[in-house]
């Protein structure tokens, strides 16, 4: 029999509501796999007793026979995310002893279908980086290794310890945010599943913001159907978040038919990259057969602005991040710097947010800063934004030409070692997100499905991008992506 | 374009972090480098583009402009460093 925490969400649901086991055994078997994992670095705070309560009221309400499909499944949460009285620190210093007083819209969706929080996950300082390296709780580390060699390897990042997690069978679904690849690159490093939806689908209501107008909330999961089940439970419409969309959510799970004939996939030539490894071009075009045998079909597709779209989002993102993290300042929450005879307020401030931040949110905040001051805010600031728009209709241009979905690789290598990038300049660190952030300069929805191992056995991943607003469609093809790749390995115990 | 000491220095000092004077080097060199990348936009011909302010085309929701919250005072105070007398407390202001 398989370890209940190896379970999928469906699975679970299916196995909650014929009464073959319940939440508070699921539930056991996560904490107890999450209390011998701690090598792994991904569950930062745990919410035993909370997990325990949550789940005990699940086994009633799935007793009283109406209950939801994310019902009494136990999952992690993003240290991102907001959790009413349990440590909430987006993997900052300068959050340190930080509990809300509230609740984020997408946790309490998820509680409100009757979900059980594990506890909270490691990720990158602010959500900035790619490795899960700038966390302040440490690396959160990747279950798979290269074959026999013991290097600890990155579980990408920013959403690194939700991605660990998901892998390693701690919990069996977990959040993620993205917002420039945060879901999808840690998901194809982990081999799992992860989508980030179109932009205004998840309420960004106290999710640590890190660049508002790119940030999204999205599930990490062990197959495109639980995708399906758990992203519908974290979207709708909420007026504390001015930009959440006012549409009704589709039952996602039930558009997974696996039908995709007449489909149009397109191929964007501009995903090809100088110096991309061959093992990358290989599963792009096996993942492109696998569709044009299910019955899409498959069209060359030219994305020009595509090159630009990292320099503009690294104009765009640290601008919002400089403004957004300028709430920082000692005064109403978090760290604050002892100050010295003689030193006033901006002294504080000073000291507390060298205190608090890392180096690379220092980075990001001060680049942010210098493109929008003055004398440089058209030349930067308004240049990005005006490549912003020409990327988005890049986009639009090839969906009225009839194209539904977008197939491109997920990530540029498969996971890299932790501390192999220490030395590389930060704009390497960044191409890490190359055929990730364009989606997320668009608005449009991702997802990341695994389809292969490389020849030292990690997994690697490919992207579908969908329309706007068609998550149930992208999910769909993904399904039928997932089908045909049949990709099943799973990393061997080490921890 | 190329970043000095200075400018770091005054970049810094807009973003309220504290560097110190050693590490100012680094930081400008890094700046370039990053800079440097973002040139690139300059390929780009933008004319007549208009700067993307919303990635939906949306109109911002307005709300009746009521009391629908507050009277929170204790939550609001509960994660501050320094809280007195239902106020949040920071070095003197104005001398």
């Amino acid at each position: 029999m398989t370890d209940l925490n190896s379970l999928t969400i469906a699975e679970a649901r299916d196995k909650l509501r014929s009464g073959e086991t319940s939440s508070i055994e699921l539930t056991e078997a996560c904490l107890s796999k999450i209390e011998g994992a701690g090598a792994l670095g991904a569950f930062v705070h745990h919410t035993p007793k909370l997990a325990r309560e949550q789940a005990k009221a699940a086994d009633a309400r799935i007793a009283g026979g109406d209950a939801p499909a994310m019902c009494g499944i136990p999952l992690g949460i993003k240290d991102l995310f907001c959790t009413k009285g349990v440590a909430s620190q987006a993997g900052s210093a300068i959050l340190d002893g930080f509990t809300p007083e509230y609740e984020s819209t997408v946790s309490q969706n998820l509680f409100d279908a009757g979900s059980v929080m594990l506890g909270k996950l490691n990720m990158d300082e602010f959500a900035m980086g790619s490795s899960n390296e700038t966390s302040v709780y440490g690396n959160a580390v990747n279950p798979w290794r290269r074959g026999n060699d013991d290097a600890a390897l990155t579980p990408g990042g920013s959403s690194g310890g939700s991605a660990s997690a998901v892998a390693a069978d701690l919990c069996l679904g977990a959040t993620g945010t993205d917002t420039g690849g945060s879901i999808r690159q840690p998901a194809a490093f982990v081999g799992i599943t992860g989508i980030k939806p179109t932009y205004g689908r998840c309420s960004r209501w106290g999710i640590v913001a890190f660049a508002s107008s790119l940030d999204q909330a999205g599930p990490m999961t062990k197959s495109v159907r639980d995708a399906a089940i758990m992203l519908e439970a974290m979207c709708g419409h909420d007026p504390k978040d001015s930009t959440s969309a006012d549409i009704p959510v589709p039952d996602f799970e039930a558009m997974l038919t696996g039908d995709v004939r007449g489909k149009v996939i397109g191929i964007p030539q501009e995903y090809r990259m100088d110096g991309m490894p061959e093992e990358i071009e290989t599963l792009w075009r096996d993942g492109t057969a696998m569709l044009r045998d299910a019955g899409a079909e498959i069209r060359d597709i030219t994305l020009p602005h595509t090159k630009y779209a990292l320099p503009a989002y690294y104009v765009i993102a640290p601008a919002e991040a400089s403004s957004n993290l300028a709430r920082y300042d000692g005064v109403r929450y978090g760290h604050r710097a002892a100050l010295s005879q003689g030193e006033g307020i901006t002294e504080m401030y000073e000291k507390t947010r060298a205190e608090g931040f890392g180096p690379e949110v220092k980075r990001r905040v001060m680049i942010g800063t210098y493109v929008l001051s003055a004398g440089f805010y058209d030349a930067y600031y308004n240049r990005a934004r005006r490549v912003r728009a020409l990327i988005k209709k890049d986009f639009e241009d090839v969906f009225a030409d009839g194209i539904d979905a977008i197939l491109t690789p997920a990530t540029p290598s498969a996971a890299f070692g932790l501390g192999e990038m220490a030395n590389a300049d930060p704009v390497q660190m960044y191409l890490n997100d190359v055929f990730t952030v364009t989606v997320n300069l668009a608005g449009l929805p991702g997802i990341s499905v695994p389809a292969g191992l490389d020849k030292q056995g990690l997994p690697l991943g490919l992207q579908l991008i969908g329309r706007p607003w068609e998550e149930g469609d992208l999910l769909n093809t993904a399904y039928a992506l997932e089908s045909a790749a049949g990709f099943v390995a799973k990393p061997a115990k080490w921890w | 374009m190329s970043i000095d000491t200075q400018t770091a220095a005054k970049v810094a000092k807009l973003a309220r972090i504290r560097v110190e004077d050693e590490d100012l080097p680094a930081l400008a060199q890094e700046f370039n480098d990053i800079l440097g990348f973002i040139e690139q936009l300059n390929e780009v011909d933008v004319e007549g583009v208009e700067p993307m302010t919303s990635v939906t085309p949306m109109r911002l929701p307005r709300r009746q402009d009521v009391v629908n919250d507050g009277d929170q005072q204790q939550k609001v105070l509960a994660n501050a460093p320094d809280a007195r007398e239902g106020f949040f407390a920071v070095p003197k202001v104005v001398e």
